[in-house]
């Protein structure tokens, strides 16, 4: 990592630039505020990169195209924003039946409906655990800064490889219209995986055989396996099946491949908690005012500390667990009206502060060590 | 006799079909059709949304993708664009393809990406029970038109023209024999093709209209379709409520991926300078 690497970004184009980075050749997109830059900056870069950018006629659309493409092995990505991820839950949740790895970036805006669409949200926390239907695995990254964005969009197509997956990178108005500088990570500063592929003859290959690690090896389409994929409850054999027992089997695969992975994939960073009495739990943008808030509060001498969240989903109850049993007071800063404050309520097992704003309007420093100084009295 | 059994996924059978439907009349000429284009069964994708005809997929051994309702061009549009030397071929309903898919399919004519559509047209929703369509003919009976339609009818073919498809032609579960002249020649086409296949659904739409069995169906074909060479020189009043079957379209037009490989191209050259 070397200073004159160093660039100014937008957390939208870094999100861009992450994703070629990490693979990705096959976007499909609709234009919507304040998700367009992505679509923008990957029309010009992936014919320079001998990948394929589409602009689809909807967000429908734009989801199937990407699972389409990633079947034949192509990595592959969408980006949009509320309304348009509203509409994309139908097959966000094909993916997830089907095992289709892919990345999903939800620029958030202001909802419900249309909303407010040039202004900051964080109202789908919830959207994304269960915006599709049924019990379903899902994975979220929220990064708070661009350089964050840059790493987490390449982990996010890692994740999506590694578990087949679909993934969803959680941006803000905030961290995807920001210029920051940023250092640009070389090469080997980062982890590329590709999904496990088949080495088995097409005779044998079951496209979703039960395996000991939960995740079946893949098989390009159109590459001499001639296997059925459906949306429909299948067996290892990609058929449908509505044997209770196959289905059985195949839902708790689904959701246990990323239950037993979960501490592979959780991930969080704590500052100040040696001493405190009182727990900021922040994500997104919202953590850049959350470390503000906390360095002041500690210049009054209070004793305050910090729990920044990077995946939001599988969400980190046992840890937050852990942590109320020595920690009492805790703190959710959002720009919505409780959606993680309500987990971790779930975890920590007792009421926690908020902080809460829905006007478009950023959560600033002083909100946030206000309510410090009103839960430390 | 013809070798069905080298397309079949046998251990599949019996299908789900009902008794007369026209699916199965659809299948077996779109098998002649790939067997005469002598597609490799490993360079065949087949696609398809939900519905009676989305079920085709799952009986025989190519690479297939049975999708969500509506998006199966949707999903084929990626798999082509990721992986241009695939065939792809997509097989839909009227509703998925022209109701809930009915965006989707437009667009894609309109690009002009090279795969070939088979549109099985029966009139009704069969899957759910016989639910009116978007091609239910004004004043027949559904199950959600008990009182007889009161909608117009799209006409399938005429939509894919005028959203730009290269190739589209009609014919019905009767006249199955220019059925897989037509899907052969969807597949040899370079672009967007469209074969409309009338197909008879006696359970759900004969029953409710009084239109007798399947072979009063099929002989209702026969006397009502017009080959498109004479419906282009009668009055609009002789081929009321007559189906045109024929090529009804076929042009020349740039095809999106080979416009996209040498839009990429041309970048790929100025970048390196």
């Amino acid at each position: 990592m070397r200073e004159d690497d160093a660039r100014l970004m937008t957390g939208n184009e870094a999100c861009a630039e992450a994703a070629l980075v990490a693979g990705m050749r096959f976007f499909a997109g609709y234009p919507i505020t304040p998700s367009s830059e992505i679509a923008e900056c990957l029309a010009r870069r992936l014919p320079q990169e001998g990948g394929t950018f589409i602009q689809m006629e909807d967000e429908l659309a734009s989801m199937a195209a990407i699972i389409g493409a990633s079947l034949t092995g192509v990595k592959s990505m969408t980006a949009t924003s509320g309304p348009g991820f509203s509409l994309m839950q139908e097959n966000i949740g094909y993916a997830s039946m089907a095992e289709v790895p892919c990345v999903i970036v939800n620029v958030q805006r202001g909802g419900p409906s249309t909303g407010l669409p040039t202004l900051p949200s964080q109202s789908d926390v919830m959207q994304a655990r269960w915006g599709t239907h049924g019990d379903h695995p899902v994975i979220v990254v929220a990064p708070s800064t661009v350089r964050e964005t840059y790493d987490w969009t390449i982990k996010a197509f890692n994740f999506a490889e590694r578990f087949r997956v679909p993934v969803v990178v959680l941006l803000d108005e905030i961290v995807a219209h920001v210029n920051e500088k940023i250092i640009v990570p070389t090469r080997g500063e980062f982890e590329v995986i590709d999904r496990d592929r088949t080495t088995q003859d097409p005779k044998d290959y079951l496209p979703y055989a039960l395996t000991d690690s939960d995740i079946p090896p893949f098989a390009d389409f159109g590459s001499g396996y001639r296997y059925n994929v459906t949306g429909l409850s299948h067996d290892e054999t990609g058929f449908p099946a509505n044997d209770p027992k196959k289905v059985d089997l195949l839902h708790r695969r689904l959701n246990r491949k990323i239950e037993r992975y979960r501490n592979e994939i959780v991930h969080y960073k704590t500052e100040l908690l040696e001493d405190a009495d009182i727990v900021v739990v922040a994500y997104g943008s919202t953590a850049r005012s959350a470390y503000r808030a906390v360095r002041n509060a500690r210049a009054l001498g209070l004793k305050v500390g910090i729990f920044k969240m990077f995946v939001l989903w599988p969400f980190p109850y046992q840890e937050l667990d852990k942590l109320a049993r020595r920690v009492e007071k805790f703190i959710v800063p959002e720009m919505n009206l409780g959606q993680i404050a309500h987990e971790v309520t779930c975890a920590a097992k007792h009421e926690v502060a908020q902080v809460n704003r829905i006007d478009g309007g950023l959560i600033t420093p002083d909100e946030i060590l206000e309510a410090i100084k009103n839960v430390s009295v | 006799m013809f070798p069905y059994e080298k397309y079949l996924r046998r251990n599949k059978f019996p299908h789900i079909w009902c008794t007369g439907c026209g699916c199965g009349i659809v299948l077996k000429a779109l098998l002649r059709a790939i067997e005469k284009s002598k597609i490799a069964k490993d360079d065949i994708a087949l696609v398809s949304g939900i519905g009676c005809s989305s079920r085709t997929p799952g009986y025989v051994d190519f690479n297939t993708l049975h999708t969500t309702h509506g998006r199966a061009i949707a999903f084929a549009t990626g798999l082509k664009l990721a992986k241009k030397e695939l065939n792809v071929i997509v097989v839909t309903g009227d509703g998925d393809a022209t109701a809930i898919g009915g965006n989707h399919f437009i667009h894609a004519a309109r690009r002009n990406l090279d795969m070939t559509v088979v549109i099985y047209n029966n009139y009704i929703y069969g899957m759910t029970g016989g639910q009116a369509s978007p091609t239910t003919p004004a004043g027949k009976k559904g199950s959600t038109a008990p009182y007889g339609n009161i909608e117009p009818a799209f006409d399938v073919s005429a939509l894919a023209i005028a959203a730009g498809a290269s190739f589209v032609a009609r014919s019905t579960c009767y006249h199955a024999v220019q059925l897989d002249k037509y899907i052969h020649k969807g597949l040899l086409k370079k672009g967007f093709s469209v074969i409309e296949a009338m197909t008879p659904c006696p359970t759900y739409y004969a029953r409710p209209n009084r239109l007798g069995n399947v072979v009063d169906m099929m002989h209702w074909y026969k006397e009502n379709s017009i080959p498109v060479e004479i419906a282009r020189k009668v009055s609009e009043q002789e081929k009321k409520e007559k189906i045109t079957i024929g090529i009804l379209h076929d042009a020349e037009r740039p095809e999106y991926c080979e416009e996209y490989q040498k839009l990429s191209a041309r970048i790929m050259k100025t970048d390196n300078k």
